[in-house]
């Protein structure tokens, strides 16, 4: 297994970290209070029950991982906090505001964005195009001003246009800003989408097994990326991914799911010696 | 109250025509999730391939009997249809596989054009006749129960049982029979369908096959009540609402569909006509259809329709 | 290649996201709209003007507006037809009924009340999409048809059900010869050409494009799904309705209900396939294929037929005509499907490189 491997690559990532969040005097990560809780949360399809009763924080500024074994509900818990999907019970707290369900559009007002584990990607917009949809909810200019594109509005667009080449330099795709994103491969619209997610600005974002079908170079990019950005930006970020050396090493907390129910909720140290995990994990029968 | 059986009976037999037309539709869809919007033309040509048979081959082959030209000519038509559903099989569908529905509903735009230019260039474009021995008088029913009885049309009566009998056939053969059943499958999923070995290519065929055997029944019966001529590919027009109606993967709701149409139509254009200034048929058919789309998309009878995030 | 298209470096991202961003297509582009202001009128023919010219430009503006709803959004439509109605109805009106109304205003006002229809007819949109919306589009269609025909006040009570209109003018100047005629439609064609092409290129036109693309991953930006619909419904039928307008006035003089049918429908449908789906140029060059076309075909097939000893009638013309549409709808869709415009941008890159394949 590769798991020494991923722990070094992930260390040496945070090493080369920025500044930014980090306590010069005790190495150790501002993190701030609870910023998102999920209460009770249950969902079901027909008969189906995605998710029971599940509760969980995250806090400011931390990276708090999902794992879990397949169709454990871990996008569904996503998309539950996105406003996709509508959970039948339940509600979610963000910054102080609790709601039963919640609407796409107001979240990513209210700071949310996300990655899709199957890549949303507008397969027909070039890079360029595709991150600067992030930009949508920051531009004001109405459609007759866009249409005559006079002063005000040529502007707007070039401000918005310095800002997304900064997130394609931070992500070092500038070679491809041009290309439709459906020619490119699967790692660099992995990057894509994330430059997408981070366009909006975002406070919380949610990424969706951003690592899914990487080899150890890519994973290695892709986890300098998330721990600069958490770094740099201090944005608290909600993490599903498979790969358990690098959830272990870059994680400061962990969600852990089985059939839709939470069975773990700790640290790595605390979650990595829990017993039902381990057992989910090897697979005793349920 | 007589006018209104009258009337009532007319909407109704109307409706069994476009129930015929909706049932290509259905059929197609059913099978391979394309929405044949050719399916009009393809009533257009099959009926203009029987019409100008019957009236040929008594010359090409030297016989008398009507009869006989007819059955000749059916059987003719039948094998053109089935050359033009391998012909689109294997020219069209198969190189748009994956393609979404959008893409397939204009590919079959397309082929409709094409059909009802090279029907007219093979067959000629004006007006024919389909004589197949259809009663054209009209019969009067209930003397008893209304004065001067009800009048109907037996043609349309016939009409009315031959397409009941094909709707039979129809769901039994979906139901029933293995080819059905391979049917429904590629339907459902094609990939999963290719994956347990049902062979899409030759199922697509036998679909489109049974879909120009449908078109040229009802070519057949329409051309026998109005003549051949080129509104018939219009048909497929005034048929798309029933299919809304009825759901787009139900054969009997194609039935249904079509009867509440075409009596909707008649008795609207009847009753409400005059206040409005006439013409409620142009528009009829499809604002039901519209209001169906926004409270109802499935149709009455349809598969509820689930998008996947 | 013609020119080198190297050693162009932009230094600032307006530059860079010019609509011709190289220097030689920006010249190019000048000069033939130059041409086609200054030149054309000297050495056309009234027969040019009349058949070809005329419509071309005023279907190139309507198909512009098509291909924003159904190429850019992703919103089939197939009652492009009944939004021309509208907006050459509503001119009519207002052009006959409110003394010394000017054409411009009314042929405008026209797009406007088409706009209103458009977003009317487009709220089934945002529950079904797809064969379903095409339903929706075609219901547009035929109430259109409907109430054109038999609400008589709409023909301003006309007994004939047709009506006509006369002595045009912009600004003061006459629209009367075909060279003015072919001049306004131009100068118009210029316009909402350039209005369409910078609202493809700045927000607006990314969220139609997002919406077209994945309306799920879109409303998770913070896109919101019914205002960018109906804008795309909005905008769309006020150039189409605008293009309807002109095509009354400008194109038949006197027009009846049938001049906007469900077929104009589908010819726009095709020109907007056959040009390229999300292109403005495509649009433009689709509507010069399917005008020139049928022009071209009148001329060539009985030659073609008379090389063969064979006669070939106007009829026979006629439906090789429309097989032809019929095959090169499907054979654009399979081999290409963003038409004619991705075909000239291949092109290109291939004269690029030339002489090596690749």
């Amino acid at each position: 297994m590769n798991t020494i491997a991923t722990e070094t690559i992930a260390v040496g990532a945070r090493q080369t970290g920025a500044e930014g969040q980090f306590d010069s005097s005790s190495g150790a990560k501002k993190i701030g209070d609870v910023i998102l809780d999920v209460q009770n949360i249950s969902l079901r399809f027909g008969g189906v029950k995605a998710l029971t009763d599940i509760s969980f924080n995250v806090r400011e500024h931390e990276i708090r991982s999902i794992i879990g074994p397949n169709g454990a509900g871990k996008s569904s818990m996503l998309n539950c906090i996105n406003g996709v999907y509508t959970p039948q019970e339940g509600s979610i707290t963000f910054r102080g505001q609790t709601f039963s369900h919640m609407n796409s559009r107001q979240v990513a007002e209210m700071g949310v964005a996300r990655t899709f584990q199957n890549l949303a990607l507008f397969k027909g917009m070039s890079v360029i195009d595709n991150i600067m949809t992030g930009r949508n909810l920051k531009i004001r200019s109405n459609l007759l001003l866009q249409a005559l594109r006079l002063g005000p509005a040529e502007r707007e667009e070039v401000r918005h246009r310095e800002f997304v080449e900064h997130i394609i330099d931070f992500l070092e795709i500038q070679a491809h800003r041009k290309t439709p994103v459906g020619q490119l491969p699967y790692g660099l619209q992995k990057r894509v989408d994330l430059g997408r997610a981070l366009a909006m600005e975002p406070q919380v974002l949610l990424l969706d097994e951003p690592m899914a079908g990487m080899n150890v170079e890519e994973k290695q990019d892709m986890s300098r990326f998330i721990l600069d950005v958490n770094d740099e930006f201090g944005t608290t970020i909600v993490l599903i991914e498979h790969d358990m050396g690098v959830v272990m090493d870059i994680s400061d907390r962990v969600v852990v799911l089985d059939y839709g129910k939470k069975i773990g909720d700790g640290t790595p140290d605390e979650v990595r010696g829990n017993e039902d995990v381990i057992r989910a994990y090897l697979g005793t029968s349920h | 109250m007589g006018f209104f059986l009258e009337t009532l009976f007319g909407g109704l037999m109307t409706g069994m025509l476009y129930a015929l037309v909706a049932l290509g539709f259905v059929l197609i869809f059913k099978a391979s999730g394309v929405f044949n919007f050719a399916q009009g033309a393809m009533v257009l040509f099959a009926a203009l391939a029987m019409a100008r048979f019957a009236e040929w081959l008594p010359h090409w082959l030297g016989f008398e009997s009507k009869l006989l030209a007819n059955l000749l000519a059916f059987a003719l038509a039948a094998v053109v249809m089935y050359a033009v559903a391998w012909l689109i099989e294997r020219l069209v569908l198969r190189h748009l596989v994956n393609q979404e529905g959008a893409t397939l509903l204009m590919a079959t735009l397309g082929i409709t054009y094409f059909l009802d230019g090279l029907g007219q260039t093979l067959f000629g474009s004006a007006s024919y006749q389909i004589n197949i021995g259809m009663p054209k008088d009209p019969m009067f029913l209930f003397e008893n129960t209304f004065q001067g009885g009800v009048l109907v049309s037996q043609e349309d009566l016939i009409a009315a049982l031959i397409a009941a009998a094909l709707v039979t056939g129809l769901t039994l053969f979906f139901q029933k029979t293995k080819t059905g059943r391979a049917l429904r499958a590629v339907a459902d999923d094609h990939q999963a369908a290719q994956s347990v070995g049902i062979p899409l290519n030759r199922i697509w065929v036998i679909v489109w096959t049974v879909a120009g055997g449908v078109a040229l029944v009802a070519g057949m019966i329409w051309g026998s009540k109005l003549g051949v001529q080129f509104s018939l590919a219009t048909v497929a027009l005034r048929a798309l609402p029933v299919v809304i109606l009825g759901g787009l993967t139900s054969v009997p709701g194609a039935i249904i569909g079509g009867l509440i149409i075409g009596v909707g139509e008649k008795l609207s254009e009847v009753y409400l006509g005059p206040f409005v200034g006439g013409g409620i048929e142009i528009w009829f058919a499809y604002v039901l259809a519209l209001v169906f789309l926004l409270f109802r998309p499935q149709g009455l009878f349809g598969e509820k329709i689930i998008d996947r995030v | 290649m013609f020119y080198r298209e190297n050693g162009q470096f932009k230094t600032s991202y307006q530059a860079d996201q010019q609509i011709f961003p190289i220097a030689q297509d920006r010249w190019a582009v000048l000069l033939l709209v130059g041409l086609a202001f200054v030149a054309v009128p000297l050495l056309a023919s009234e027969y040019l003007f009349l058949s070809v010219l005329i419509p071309f430009l005023i279907m190139a503006m309507a198909a512009i507006g098509v291909n924003i709803l159904v190429g850019y959004c992703g919103q089939i439509s197939l009652g492009s037809g009944a939004f021309m109605a509208v907006g050459a109805y509503a001119a009519y009106n207002m052009y006959a009924r409110i003394p010394d109304m000017q054409m411009l205003v009314a042929v405008l006002t026209g797009g406007a009340f088409a706009a209103l229809v458009g977003i009317v007819f487009g709220i089934p949109s945002l529950r079904v999409r797809g064969l379903y919306l095409a339903v929706a589009t075609l219901a547009a269609q035929f109430v259109c048809d409907w109430a054109f025909l038999r609400i008589s006040w709409f023909t301003n009570h006309s007994t004939s059900g047709s009506v006509s209109v006369s002595n045009l003018h912009v600004l003061g100047l006459p629209v009367d010869t075909p060279a003015q005629k072919y001049l306004f439609c131009l100068s118009l064609l210029v316009v909402f050409g350039l209005l369409a092409k910078n609202l493809v290129r700045s927000a607006v036109g990314r969220e139609w494009m997002a919406i077209r693309d994945m309306d799920v991953a879109a409303a998770v930006i913070g896109i919101r799904p019914m205002y960018a619909k109906l804008s795309a419904f909005a905008v769309s039928s006020f150039i189409v309705g605008v293009a309807g307008a002109l095509w009354g006035f400008v194109n038949l003089g006197s027009w009846e209900p049938a001049a906007f049918s469900v077929d104009r429908s589908f010819q726009l449908l095709f020109m907007v396939i056959i040009g390229g789906l999300g292109s403005i140029l495509g649009s433009i060059l689709g509507a010069a294929f399917i005008i020139v076309l049928p022009i071209v075909l009148n001329l060539l097939l009985p030659w073609l037929g008379s090389l063969f000893g064979l006669e070939v009638s106007i009829a026979a013309v006629e439906h090789t005509q429309v097989m032809i549409f019929g095959a090169l709808i499907v054979w654009f869709l399979i081999v290409e499907p963003h038409g004619l415009a991705k075909l000239w941008s291949v092109g290109k890159q291939k004269l690029r490189i030339w002489p090596f394949p690749h």
